[in-house]
């Protein structure tokens, strides 16, 4: 539904509020809906329209009931398109509104300024109706059974892509050098007199040359030839599927990457938007008799409970954190050899880069880059923020440590690769009998085993010849496998890892 | 809206999971602890998609707030770290608590154990009748015309008999093309069953043959309910002497006299004379015990007052024997003995909890 009256004199009211203040988005339209159809769109991942699949039931049957329980409500939704897409929940009261109003043009400029986001769809709404679509007649034609299956074995791989694969620009294979001779095994040999010839070509280095050069020939006949991190890519190039099987693993792999950005940005997107909607609200939009309503529902934004994270809360800090810095001068050489705590606490040299600083740093970080550069000391002792683990001995999660090193690294871990583990396909021929290995790039947590059983089964699934994965068990090399009949899990030697 | 398919492809999926662990759910008493009103709370195993994941905790999280290096945030019962949904997303392998209707769950198990309707007795057996809308018809009156479908027809027919043209893609419907909306009529049960449970508290019947017991009858009445427009249960506990109690006291009384089961069975009669005539209602007596009767007098006038008052009255009657280390089990034999051919009376020997499940369908699978 459009918006009432009311809602549009606000809205555009806002708009103006936040173009002023150097906002810059595509078109966003609102809508205003009631809290089950918010529910269902929340399901759908704010999308009007996705493939049938059981789990959007599923977050459905839990986001209603939560609702319904009270222990939670959808507080924006907004979609990264051209135009953006956002809704409101009808019924709620007008500082809500505005406020979420508010929250939204600040990720709807952070959509369209955002690197990372540079490289999605920005058509993706009528991308994900085409997917529904195409779906929707594979079902017709094949049953909901075989498909759904289908779409649960590509799921559980979907997080097997390549996250800066939009962004890197590969070099053409290169061609063969000419220049070599082919009869001294590919190598080069120096010109040389015959005296001087084996001083000049030693043989013991054209020998390790030559075997180099094999070594190279050789990978470069491995499929693929440099471990991929895309393993969905790999399995669309050359797994035995068949058109409809291609059509479904290329459909989630569209979404994963659609989404990937969402995910690499949550902190900063969060806490840009918070950021936006705080000070346009608290300088512009609220009347007087709604300051206690809105400061009751700011404060639950930015909430926190032990061992949680709130990206808004710690993203709005940054970003402050980085106006202030940057108006007072706060960086720099002449600042960080500056020990003196007095001085530094007082220190001001009327820059004022702080707002032009934020938006160069909205567009050219993402969440990783964001916390590597501007989570301070002052900042993490100043929000309280500590690294927490799990104890095994007391069986209790307990924190670990208030010191900033840590506490950086423990969330610079958290957010590489989502938290999740790195792995790529190193070869697809296998034992030479077209099996398929996987590597997992050990950075220190064992993977979870029982789903990575389940997971190489769905591998299997897709590949029809039997699938593996290194990995490191208790320090131990492991090769975890399926090939169809048994789960294998023996003993291994890690592969040599060649740097790419 | 379009979510509804997926929820119910959802539910869908949860019904099968309840249904391949319905036996394991049959033999867990805590299920009847959960029990509320209309609906009991299941746990099944969050249905989550598996990926390459790291075990959860293994892997810490950055948190904001008091406390001192070293202070706890929570145990670690739960796969899931402290609410770490935002950084890390571990989805860990927590239950999910599903609600199911009593209906709901009757219908699973009436699916997974073959369980037959009950043909009920008596001349009264519909109340009345409701009219619901379901299905189409080629006929039927205009307020009740389906467009979406009937202009689907005529492109159906249209495209058959190649008058679609896409270029111009007018559809018009003709008479045969119409379809309306039609009902149908649901019968609503008049009758009403009255569930007599008898059960042997001499001290050889310990807690876990109770349980089963308590199992057993929250499943039996699960069924019935589903059967009857009105269920009444009454419960009678025995040793040497018999006495009417609530059901609280039936489940958790212990006595440690002798047995005389004679006694229940007279006390049954007495409560289906007083209350529940044989021509208005359905009687279901149940009787539970570990086979352990006092004499072979007793079990004489036992065979007695079956055959001549509680038969006759009964759309069935159910004897289910608990295995414990202290009875005989000799009184299953003599039923067996007496009865073997007797259709309405149902034996069942129930030996652990796996076996509540084949129990249950022994019980009800017949249909009476």
């Amino acid at each position: 539904m459009t918006l009432p009256a009311r809602l549009m004199e606000l809205k555009d009211e806002i708009d103006g509020y936040a173009r002023g203040h150097g906002l810059d988005y595509f078109e966003t339209i609102f809508e205003i809906v009631d809290y089950d159809r918010i529910n269902e769109i929340a399901a759908y991942g704010g999308f009007p329209s996705r493939y049938p699949h059981w789990r959007f039931g599923m977050e459905y049957d839990q986001l209603s009931k939560s609702y319904r329980y009270g222990l939670s409500k959808i507080y924006e939704m907004v979609i990264n398109n051209d135009p953006v897409y956002a809704y409101l929940l009808e019924g709620n009261n007008l500082v809500d509104q505005k406020t979420v109003i508010a929250h939204v043009y600040g990720h709807a400029d952070f959509f369209k300024h955002n690197f990372t986001f540079s490289a999605t769809n920005r058509k993706m709404v009528d991308r994900m109706a085409n997917h529904a679509t195409r779906v929707r007649r594979l079902i017709d034609r094949l049953g909901i059974e075989r498909v759904e299956t289908f779409i649960d074995v590509c799921l559980s791989i979907d997080n097997l892509i390549d996250y800066h694969g939009p962004f890197i620009r590969r070099p053409p294979a290169r061609e063969e050098e000419d220049t070599v001779d082919a009869r001294d095994g590919g190598v080069h040999r120096l010109p040389a007199r015959d005296y001087m010839d084996d001083f000049i070509n030693p043989p013991e280095f054209l020998e390790e040359q030559r075997q180099a050069r094999e070594e190279e020939l050789k990978r470069r006949r491995n499929l693929p030839a440099n471990p991929q991190r895309d393993v969905l890519l790999f399995l669309m190039e050359f797994a035995p599927l068949e058109g409809w099987e291609l059509d479904i693993l290329n459909i989630v792999r569209t979404e994963a990457y659609y989404f990937a950005p969402q995910g690499m940005t949550k902190i900063m997107n969060e806490g840009w938007a918070t950021y936006w909607h705080s000070r346009i609200m608290t300088e512009q939009a609220l009347d007087p008799d709604e300051f206690l309503d809105y400061a009751d529902s700011y404060s639950r934004v930015v909430a926190t409970a032990p061992g949680s994270f709130n990206p808004y809360k710690v993203g709005i800090e940054i970003w402050r954190d980085i106006e202030e810095r940057w108006n007072r001068g706060m960086f720099g050489e002449e600042w960080e050899h500056c020990s003196s705590l007095a001085e530094r606490e007082s220190w001001d040299r009327q820059l004022g880069h702080g707002q032009e600083k934020i938006f160069q740093v909205r567009k050219l970080y993402n969440d990783i880059t964001f916390i590597d550069e501007f989570l301070t000391p002052e900042l993490v002792e100043r929000q309280q923020m500590y690294a927490f683990g799990y104890n095994p001995k007391s069986k209790r999660w307990e924190i670990d440590s208030r010191e900033f090193g840590q506490v950086k690294t423990q969330l610079l871990d958290n957010l590489t690769n989502f938290g999740t583990p790195v792995i790529e396909v190193v070869d697809g021929n296998f034992r030479n009998a077209a099996q398929l290995l996987l590597r997992h790039n050990y950075l220190g947590i064992p993977l979870r085993l029982d789903w990575a059983e389940e997971v190489l089964r769905n591998l299997h699934r897709i590949w029809k010849r039997p699938v593996f994965i290194e990995t490191i068990v208790e320090d131990k090399g492991r090769l975890l496998g399926f090939d169809g009949a048994s789960v294998i899990n023996d003993a291994w030697t890690l592969s040599e890892k060649k740097p790419t | 809206m379009k979510i509804r398919q997926d929820h119910n492809r959802f539910k869908e999926i949860v019904r099968g999971r309840i249904k391949k662990e319905l036996r394991r759910y049959m033999a867990n008493g805590e299920l009847i602890g959960r029990q509320g009103q209309k609906e009991v709370r299941i746990p099944v195993p969050r249905i989550d998609i598996p990926r390459f994941r790291y075990g959860s905790k293994d892997q810490g999280g950055v948190g904001q707030g008091e406390g001192e290096v070293g202070d706890s945030l929570g145990d670690g019962d739960g796969q899931e770290g402290p609410g770490q949904g935002e950084a890390g997303e571990q989805e860990g392998a927590k239950e999910l608590e599903l609600s199911v209707t009593l209906d709901e769950l009757a219908e699973i198990m009436a699916e997974e154990l073959e369980l037959p309707n009950i043909q009920p007795r008596g001349e009264q057996r519909i109340a009345s009748t409701r009219a619901t809308y379901r299905g189409l018809r080629p006929v039927g009156p205009d307020a009740l015309r389906h467009m979406k479908r009937s202009y689907k027809e005529a492109l159906k027919r249209m495209i058959s008999t190649g008058e679609y043209d896409p270029d111009n893609p007018v559809v018009i419907p003709r008479r045969e093309d119409m379809r309306y909306r039609s009902w149908a009529e649901e019968e609503i049960p008049a009758t009403n069953a009255v569930i007599v449970y008898m059960m042997d508290v001499s001290g050889s019947m310990g807690d876990e043959q109770k349980e089963i017991v308590r199992i057993e009858s929250f499943w039996i009445d699960t069924w019935l309910r589903t059967q009857y427009r009105g269920i009444e249960s009454r419960y009678i506990i025995h040793d040497a002497t018999a006495r009417e109690v609530d059901q609280h006291t039936f489940f958790h009384t212990r006595e440690s006299g002798g047995t005389m089961i004679s006694s229940a069975y007279r006390l049954c009669i007495d409560i289906l004379e007083a209350d529940y005539p044989a021509s208005e209602w359905n009687i279901y007596p149940f009787h539970f015990s570990d086979g352990d009767n006092w004499s072979v007098d007793d079990t004489a006038q036992c065979i007695q007052l079956l055959r001549g008052g509680i038969l006759p009255r009964a759309n069935m009657f159910g004897y289910g024997q608990v295995e414990s280390p202290y009875g005989s089990g000799q009184f299953i034999k003599d039923l067996r003995e007496h009865f073997g051919k007797e259709e309405r009376m149902v034996l069942s020997e129930i030996k652990n909890r796996d076996m509540i499940f084949d129990s249950i369908k022994t019980f009800l699978g017949k249909g009476m």
